[in-house]
């Protein structure tokens, strides 16, 4: 087994306020993993860096001979303009632009594709509605049909089944099975933790510092949830440097720990 | 007779021939970039850019007087710095676009107008506030030729990664990174846009004929394809019939243009396809499915 994604003490955050903190692990390729952790635990955080829209405050992420272009992202709330006079067709198109970029032409073969992908999440019939005019589960049908023509070996779900149906959800994952199947990386943010115990082989519960990664069994346990929702406090405006950069970079600071600050642990995630 | 109403003032006079040829490639570059800038809710950009656009007109007014190259190069100067330092500061910063623009150009007219002020000139800036499409001379008209040319070009080589942009920046940025350079490519073409624009109608109404078409195909089209086509036709359509307009009655050019577009406007307001007034109020009867 070769490891698709491996993080190395990776830090990640928005103005220089850590929201992962000192990840280590690897997704192995073809992994099927959950990432699993309260509201505010780093997922979207998570995700961001691994398709290269944000940068490590420390630490790395390596990706194998994989560029971040090449690894496909849905994101919780797509920044996308509804009101955008493009039709569905041309909006499933775009999962082509790996292999055609700015200029190359789409073909027989490729205008097949996009149908196929179209009929695949079961919006045939809907190429030439304007996107304006779908509904919350249509729009994210047609989202999971641009990233099966993105044919990525990586592919990262953020909460993709929020706000959509039973059915459609439904729908939706038996293509992640698919991709699951055809030896795909797929990484999915899910609130829903009855759903991932019944379909994630692995998962990793975050809360801004890994909690547990492995089996999903072994990670779903109720000592290991508690200890997440403990560790997810908001986060300190004030906080003190992180300890590991201190030592490196700053004599150690007595005041922080008089200040009752939570230095906190730098172990490796329990792994099994 | 029609004859004489609609075709005799082209053939007869070659100063409505220079205009018409300014006017419809005027119409040709602006109609695009028009439709793209309404499509990214960017519909005051124009104008703010022709405010940061005025002053680097008219430094270069000032130094060599009115020659086409000092106040084009000026102009260009004017915006394409302001273009480039907006879309620099939305990219790294906080700060949003209209913020970062807002910002630019206001600072370039004041440094132009300092600028004036120091060299203590009284200098008669109408040509520059409102242009003469009657008064183009070979230069001019070459000028506006090829930056019609010119933008039609670059958008055809940006089109398909500018489009992505505007809806959906977020898939945009994680599969390439050219929507930055096709966004920049886009506000230099504004510019450019402009910098034609105002030979002809003046800073002040070139943004006139880049919004009022966009905004008349946003009434008739649910595809961008056709809406850049009808915003095109109805430019050249104004472009014609304002110019003959001016003709008859003797009212300056600029105005007329932009006053026919105006009506072109209002009409697809009221009656457009796609959500013009008079449908909303009588949708007619629901369908079955």
């Amino acid at each position: 087994m070769t490891a698709a994604l491996q993080f190395r003490n990776l830090t990640l955050g928005y103005d220089r306020h850590p929201a992962v903190h000192h990840l280590d692990g690897a997704v192995e390729s073809g992994a099927l993993v959950a990432v699993v952790g309260p509201n505010g635990a780093g997922k979207s955080t998570l995700f961001k860096g691994i398709v290269g829209v944000l940068k490590p405050l420390a630490g790395r992420i390596e990706r194998g001979d994989l560029n971040p272009q090449n690894i496909a992202y849905l994101p919780q709330a797509a920044e996308i303009d509804r009101t955008f006079p493009i039709n569905v067709y041309d909006m499933v198109a775009m999962g082509l632009w790996r292999r055609t970029g700015s200029f190359g032409g789409i073909d027989r073969a490729a205008r097949a594709s996009v149908e196929r992908a179209i009929a695949a999440v079961g919006l045939t019939g809907f190429e030439d509605r304007a996107i304006s005019t779908l509904s919350g589960g249509q729009m994210q049908r047609m989202l999971f049909a641009r990233l099966l023509l993105q044919d990525a070996r990586v592919i990262v779900l953020d909460e993709p089944f929020n706000a959509v149906d039973a059915k459609t959800s439904a729908d939706l994952f038996d293509l992640v099975r698919r991709w699951h199947g055809e030896r795909r990386t797929v990484l999915t943010a899910m609130h829903d933790l009855d759903f991932v115990r019944a379909n994630f082989p692995e998962t990793l519960l975050l809360a801004r510092e890994p909690v547990a990664w492995g089996r999903t069994a072994s990670v779903l346990t109720p000592e290991n949830l508690l200890t997440a929702r403990r560790m997810c406090e908001a986060f300190d405006q004030d906080a003190a440097l992180c300890a590991d950069e201190q030592a490196s970079s700053l004599p150690p600071s007595g005041e922080a720990a008089a200040a009752g600050r939570r230095v906190h642990e730098h172990g490796v995630p329990t792994r099994d | 007779m029609l004859n004489d109403i609609f075709i005799a003032p082209f053939t007869e006079f070659e100063f409505m021939r220079r205009a018409l040829a300014g006017a419809l490639a005027l119409a040709l570059g602006a109609g695009p970039i028009g439709v793209f800038l309404m499509l990214r809710r960017m519909s005051l950009v124009g104008d703010a850019m022709a405010h940061a656009i005025l002053p680097g007109a008219a430094v270069g007014f000032l130094l060599s007087g009115l020659s086409l190259f000092a106040m084009t190069a000026g102009g260009l100067i004017a915006g394409f710095v302001v273009a480039l330092l907006t879309g620099l500061v939305a990219r790294t910063t906080e700060l949003k676009e209209d913020a970062a623009l807002a910002t630019f150009y206001l600072l370039s007219l004041a440094v132009g107008v300092t600028i004036i002020s120091l060299k203590g000139t009284n200098i008669d800036l109408l040509h520059v506030l409102f242009g003469n499409v009657l008064a183009l001379d070979d230069q001019t008209l070459l000028l506006i030729a090829a930056n019609a040319t010119i933008t039609l070009i670059v958008l055809a080589l940006i089109y398909r990664p500018l489009v992505i942009e505007c809806v959906d920046p977020g898939f945009m940025r994680t599969v390439s990174s050219a929507g930055g350079p096709a966004h920049l490519a886009f506000l230099v073409l504004v510019v450019v846009n402009l910098v034609s624009g105002f030979h002809a109608l003046g800073t002040l109404l070139a943004v006139g004929i880049m919004m009022l078409p966009a905004a008349i195909g946003r009434f008739w089209a649910r595809d961008t394809t056709l809406m850049i086509l009808i915003a095109t036709a109805s430019g050249v359509v104004a472009g014609y019939a304002g110019l003959l307009i001016s003709f008859h009655s003797g009212v300056a050019s600029g105005p007329a243009i932009i006053l026919i577009a105006g009506a072109l406007y209002l009409t697809s307001l009221l009656f457009g396809r796609v959500g013009g007034l008079v449908r909303q109020a009588f949708p007619g009867r629901h369908l079955e499915a």
